[in-house]
């Protein structure tokens, strides 16, 4: 250790500048600078696509970085593994813990570091060791039982006390409550304090506001790649906070401009109509209705609800409750596969994990859906499938070399149009989106909201999910705004407002 | 002329970009080696109307592994894998031969339809096993692999079941316009699979749930019939295997029939260019092969090399044919060893330089 400088804990413990980092077609980060001081809790804020877990991961060293430097404890440092980042004192707990589930919780604690000589194993020690390391957070547990007969709770805080054993001067938490009760996030949260006590820097990623406000000292909001700023938790406004994370300046909103979708669309009949429609743990009983030709737009934070009422109005998550009306007639939407029948499409939210067929073709990726429709006599002919594709590629711009190319090796944005290829070509009468601009650069997301508009006026319904507020207030004709899995409002034409919608998710009631 | 040139100019380039280019060539080279080199190789006979020779015997012994391979392509391609076809043929095989020489004696047709459907059976109960009760393929189909032997064993109570029955023996050791039977149901079975897989919808959407599964639940596609059906059609595959192998020995033989037959069923996947990871099914590479790894086999045993050589000489065979189709190894063949070079950035502390606390020397500086 360098001991330099007359009060080291006046300097920073960490100060990145001007973090790049560029995925194909998207710039994830663009000169990002955070700093933070020791013994502090600051809190990482943003909406998907915002950053965050690039800027994590480039601070472990899961990504490299293109541009910038980072400088932890007065070094400059470049790690290139989880593992050098962990040597340097920076350790990220994650929300899935990363432990070995089946070795016992001394086992786990003491993993590729055991005590003692490098061949006998001295269990003992090891159970001693263990148990009194977890003592100092107030953690009495059978340290010889294995980390999987533990709550996911216990599990991460097991987590934490092996990260500061191996000496973590920074603590990366990663979204660590999403999983835990209310006891048991007070019970982190008195583990965090204990850290800040030592003097252990922690990072908080959450996207729950609350929390954020409770342990925080200082606040970071990422959009979009790029830094909005850094705040102490004490002034800020949980209304303020909201307008940072979702870009908007809440006091500049009434100034705006707003361009909005064409009003003449609404008065189409009703395609789909849900009543009480809920599940258990996930949604809230709720009422919606999609008409034709209108864009049914669903506002709200991370967590609030959003993507999982999209699963239940495709059915790819079952309704425990409530009951479903297309087209005027009760249907069941008990698998995708039914809703497909339905005329519902739906581009989901994780186009890797749920979109994208990455070893097969573009024209392949395009026809999944649709190609039993073409077939005549059980056989699809090649020139039909390629005609669609070909179509699609056109229509919607599809940057490829030709319609064979792999979809693994096109970039987000296009990937994202080919999945809705794959939906258009089907031409659904609903289609829902699940953040279909997320992760795409600037000019593709206007083309996805310039087409969302034509197939709406096309008579197409369309529910449209999206954490730029802003796209949701210029493209909806109906908003339904969502809070802790409920809904809490419903917005028509002129009440379609950022700020009205922002005082919604804020808990606040719309403003009188 | 130029046009026919041209013509076949552009199906020559399509088939150097085809998956199936690098088991093809290979299959060429050791049939081009054995003609040069082996004896009487390329020699075909005409006795009693039909064909000898060592190319029409490895069609003929070749026809079990690759029947098994079609069934086994489909099952990978949907990232899956099936060990017990060896254990199915045992069953196919068993059940055939007991109803073959029961009293009173079943038709020829009657055996092979009821072995068939214990065939399709296993097959079924293996797709379930992965499909819905989502045990690892792996494991599922080594349930099967034990399990189906010993059924075997438990209905001709451990006996080799002995049968003298022409009309059945035609299946393995007859023959048809000059050539063995088995030859036409291969390529009856190979046209079937490639007609369904490549003209319908059916083929696409094997591929696809190997490739994501969940994204082909959330575009309409239902993965657990698609892995019903593939197993239950590698379990009719291996079936027929059975069925063949039986005829030709002319007895049920439930210990040596189709044994360790399922690796190399996997290896002529594998040799046919068919990624293990999912998402590809490639049945010509597969059939192709079953023909490499026959061939070898003829080849070492005409050749009047030592039997003992077979499985080193086997396993060379294969590494050198998966090496040539990774587009990575031929380059370094070809562009003189230039590896795949990873970007070093400056600033990046070589590992020696680093201690265990994580101090750094002070030349280790931020990246530009």
């Amino acid at each position: 250790m360098v001991e330099c400088g007359p009060a080291p804990a006046q300097r920073p413990i960490l100060e990145m500048h001007g973090i790049t980092k560029r995925f194909p077609g998207v710039l994830a980060l663009d000169g990002v600078d955070f700093s933070m001081r020791r013994g502090e809790v600051h809190a990482l804020m943003g909406e998907n696509g915002a950053g965050k877990s690039t800027l994590i991961k480039v601070l472990t060293g899961v990504y490299p970085r293109d541009a910038g430097e980072i400088v932890f404890d007065g070094q400059a440092i470049a790690p290139r593994s989880p593992l050098e980042a962990q040597h340097l004192g920076i350790s990220t707990i994650y929300q899935e813990v990363n432990l070995v589930p089946h070795l016992s919780v001394a086992e786990n604690i003491f993993l590729g570091r055991q005590p003692g000589r490098a061949w006998w194993i001295d269990w003992r020690a090891i159970h001693e060791k263990a148990g009194a390391l977890l003592a100092g957070f107030g953690l009495r547990l059978d340290v010889g039982r294995s980390l999987a007969s533990y709550p996911v709770a216990i599990q991460q805080m097991v987590a934490i006390a092996r990260a500061v054993d191996i000496s973590a001067k920074l603590l990366i938490m990663d979204e660590p409550t999403s999983s835990l009760d209310e006891g048991e996030v007070a019970r982190l949260f008195d583990i965090i304090r204990t850290l800040k006590a030592k003097g252990v820097a922690v990072l908080f990623i959450t996207h729950f506001l609350d929390q954020a406000f409770a342990i925080a000292d200082r606040l970071t909001v990422l959009r979009n790649g790029a830094l909005v700023g850094t705040y102490e938790t004490a002034k800020l406004t949980r209304l303020e906070l909201i307008g940072h994370m979702l870009g908007k300046d809440p006091a500049a909103v009434a100034a705006m401009e707003r361009e909005k979708a064409s009003p003449a669309a609404g008065a189409g009949k009703p395609l789909l109509e849900a009543k009480g429609l809920g599940r258990r743990g996930a949604v809230e009983p709720l009422d919606l209705t999609v008409r034709e030709g209108e864009v049914l737009g669903l506002a709200g934070l991370l967590g609030s609800g959003r993507t999982e009422v999209a699963r239940l109005l495709f059915g790819v998550d079952r309704a425990t409750s409530g009951n479903v009306r297309v087209g005027g007639v009760a249907v069941k939407l008990r698998s995708p596969r039914a809703a497909v029948r339905l005329g519902i499409g739906f581009c989901p939210e994780d186009r890797k994990s749920d979109g994208i067929l990455p070893d097969l073709s573009v024209r392949e990726n395009i026809v999944l859906a649709v190609q039993r429709r073409l077939a005549r006599c059980g056989i699809v002919s090649r020139a039909r499938q390629l005609e669609v594709a070909e179509k699609f590629i056109r229509l919607l711009g599809i940057v490829v070399s030709g319609p064979e190319q792999p979809a693994r090796t096109l970039s987000g944005g296009n990937q994202q149009k080919v999945i809705l290829a794959r939906w258009l070509a089907m031409s659904p009468r609903l289609l829902i989106l699940d953040e279909p601009t997320r992760g795409i650069d600037v000019g593709a997301k206007a083309e996805v909201e310039r087409l969302v508009e034509e197939l709406s006026r096309d008579g197409m319904a369309v529910v449209f999910i999206s954490s730029e507020l802003e796209e949701v207030v210029r493209r909806s004709h109906r908003v339904a705004v969502l809070r802790d899995r409920r809904k809490v409002a419903e917005l028509t034409g002129g009440e379609i407002d950022e700020q009205a919608i922002m005082h919604i998710i804020a808990g606040g009631e719309a403003d009188a | 002329m130029r046009r026919a040139l041209l013509f076949l100019n552009d199906l020559w380039r399509r088939f150097l970009k085809s998956r199936s280019f690098w088991p093809a060539g290979a299959l060429v080279a050791l049939l081009a080696f054995n003609l040069l080199f082996t004896k009487g190789f390329g020699v075909i006979e005409v006795r009693d109307g039909r064909l000898y020779g060592s190319a029409i015997d490895i069609l003929h012994r070749g026809s079990i592994v690759m029947l098994l391979s079609v069934g086994m392509t489909l099952v990978i391609a949907t990232a899956g894998i099936d060990l017990s076809v060896g254990s199915v043929m045992a069953m196919a095989g068993t059940v055939a031969a007991l109803l073959l020489t029961s009293t009173p004696p079943h038709s020829a047709a009657a055996a092979g339809a009821v072995a068939l459907a214990v065939a399709l059976a296993a097959g079924l109960w293996n797709g379930v096993l992965v499909a819905f009760l989502r045990l690892q393929p792996i494991v599922a189909t080594l349930i099967l692999l034990v399990a189906g032997r010993g059924i075997a064993q438990l209905l001709s109570e451990g006996q080799r079941v002995r049968f003298n029955r022409p009309d059945f023996e035609f299946l393995g050791s007859g023959s048809w316009l000059g050539l063995p039977f088995t030859v036409f149901i291969v390529a009856f079975v190979v046209a079937a699979t490639l007609l369904v897989t490549r003209k319908t919808t059916a083929g696409l959407t094997i591929e696809a749930v190997g490739s994501n599964e969940r994204a082909s639940r959330l575009s309409g596609i239902r993965p657990w019939l698609v892995k019903l059906l593939v197993y239950g059609f590698c379990g009719l595959c291996a079936g027929i295997a059975g069925l063949i192998y039986t005829a030709d020995i002319k007895q049920g033989d439930p210990l040596r029939c189709g044994e360790y037959v399922e690796l190399d069923a996997i290896l002529a996947v594998v040799i046919g260019g068919t990624p293990f990871s999912g998402g590809r099914a490639n049945v010509l590479g597969s059939i192709l092969g079953a023909l490499i790894m026959q061939t070898l086999t003829t080849t070492i045993l005409t050749r009047g090399v030592p039997v003992e050589y077979t499985l080193v000489v086997k396993a060379v065979v294969v590494i050198a044919v998966c090496l040539l189709q990774s587009e990575q190894f031929r380059s370094i063949l070809v562009g003189g060893a230039s590896l795949p070079r990873e970007k070093t950035r400056d600033g990046d502390v070589p590992p020696t330089m680093r201690t265990r606390d994580g101090d750094i020397p002070p030349t280790g500086g931020g990246a530009s």
